[in-house]
């Protein structure tokens, strides 16, 4: 007879702080507060994942991402399933993650609407160039100081 | 006909064929920061199709997922707005329409917030957080040409002077809207006009553009019997690989 392990869900939240944004790959799901909810249905382990941006195409990848990491572990019956309500919002960012995406040159959001200061240099000089950058959640600023331009991790 | 299933049309046929046309200035855009800009938006709005598009296809129950929907219907079977489906003309043209419509949805997305039906009230708060950045962009775009030189200010006022006729038809209700109101799904649209132009007129005014007085609408996008000659050539091509392989994936 074969006994199925199912791990909790708290080691599972645990493993699943090794897998990556695939954008932002200093931040993993977890920080970025996407997770919703681990759960055990049955065998199937069940995943409640928001998206950040409706369009985000990195969605479909951390859902690949996601299901491929825990195959690892030995998990094989996973589903994933697209929650929508609460919205996303970047209030669910750790605290942890916000000073892993200073470090990576990523400006963290704040709820003034702006970045405190350049990544780089810290001058408080900074500008907005547009509302919108490189990935839906960032906006690019730039900074008068050391004129580098740099994301800004903007709130929603 | 399910009135449920058309007013999900209704929304996501105006996201995706706004979002496709946005997504035509990719590459060539007059400016990196505008490009950039725009393909966003067209991503927030192809993405918020797949929401409503899917749960369409949910409440029509015949097997359409939101890409069989997307493409393989032809022009008469959207139920976009007219002015969605106006060609992108110059990059004034492209972001009054989108002033003209962001302002609109906006008013939209927060009423449907409180929508009867839940899964259209989480579409709608979901929406409402991007809807609002792509108004804040649009709003400060139109201001910033209008209010800028006189070359900038005349292109301003003739894209404006040609999309207000189309500005109207967001307004107008039928039987589906009737139906929607009965059941507390959505408000009647003419609610949100007074809201619209306390938004839009403040901002033209300071764009120093003169509103048209003539209020005559084009109708005939949002009830499918009557589309633009346009809808036809923009979705050759954006339905031009599915027509062309059937069932292609990747």
């Amino acid at each position: 007879m074969v006994t199925l392990i199912r791990p909790d869900p708290a080691q599972i939240k645990a493993w699943l702080q090794d897998v990556p944004d695939p954008e932002i790959p200093v931040i993993s799901v977890m920080d970025l507060g996407i997770v919703r909810d681990v759960s055990w249905r049955g065998d199937v382990l069940e995943i409640a994942v928001t998206p950040t941006y409706s369009g985000c195409p990195a969605t479909s990848v951390i859902a690949m991402d996601i299901e491929t990491a825990l195959k690892q572990r030995g998990i094989d019956a996973v589903n994933i399933r697209t929650q929508l309500s609460p919205a996303w919002t970047t209030d669910w960012l750790t605290d942890g993650a916000k000073a892993k995406l200073e470090a990576y040159g990523i400006a963290p959001p704040r709820p003034a609407g702006g970045p405190a200061h350049c990544p780089h240099c810290k001058s408080k000089d900074v500008e907005k160039v547009s509302q919108f950058g490189s990935t839906p959640c960032k906006a690019q600023w730039r900074c008068q100081a050391c004129l580098e331009p740099f994301d800004y991790f903007k709130c929603i | 006909m399910d009135p449920l299933f058309e007013f999900l049309l209704r929304q996501g046929d105006n996201t995706l064929v706004l979002g496709h046309r946005i997504s035509e200035w990719c590459g060539k855009a007059p400016v990196l920061e505008e490009d950039i800009a725009l393909a966003n938006t067209a991503l927030d709005l192809i993405g918020q199709t797949q929401m409503w598009l899917g749960y369409a296809a949910e409440v029509e129950g015949a097997g359409r997922t939101a890409d069989d929907l997307a493409f393989l219907r032809d022009a008469w079977d959207f139920r976009n707005l007219l002015l969605l489906e106006r060609p992108n003309g110059d990059f004034g043209h492209t972001m009054m329409r989108q002033f003209l419509f962001d302002a609109y949805q906006i008013q939209n997305l927060k009423a449907l917030e409180a929508s009867s039906d839940p899964r259209i009230a989480e579409i709608a708060v979901k929406s409402g957080k991007e809807a609002t950045y792509h108004l804040d962009r649009s709003r400060d775009t139109v201001i910033a040409l209008g209010d800028g030189t006189s070359e900038s200010n005349a292109r301003m006022q003739s894209a404006l002077d040609a999309l207000w006729p189309y500005a109207g038809e967001m307004f107008l209700a039928d039987e589906i809207d009737q139906a929607m109101a009965a059941d507390h799904i959505a408000p009647l649209p003419l609610e949100y006009r007074a809201p619209w132009e306390a938004a839009v007129l403040p901002a033209l005014a300071a764009a120093a553009l003169k509103v048209p007085q003539d209020d005559f609408a084009h109708q005939g996008g949002k009830t499918g019997r009557r589309h633009s000659e346009h809808l036809g050539h923009m979705l050759a091509t954006m339905q031009v690989l599915q027509r062309s392989y059937p069932g292609a994936t990747w």
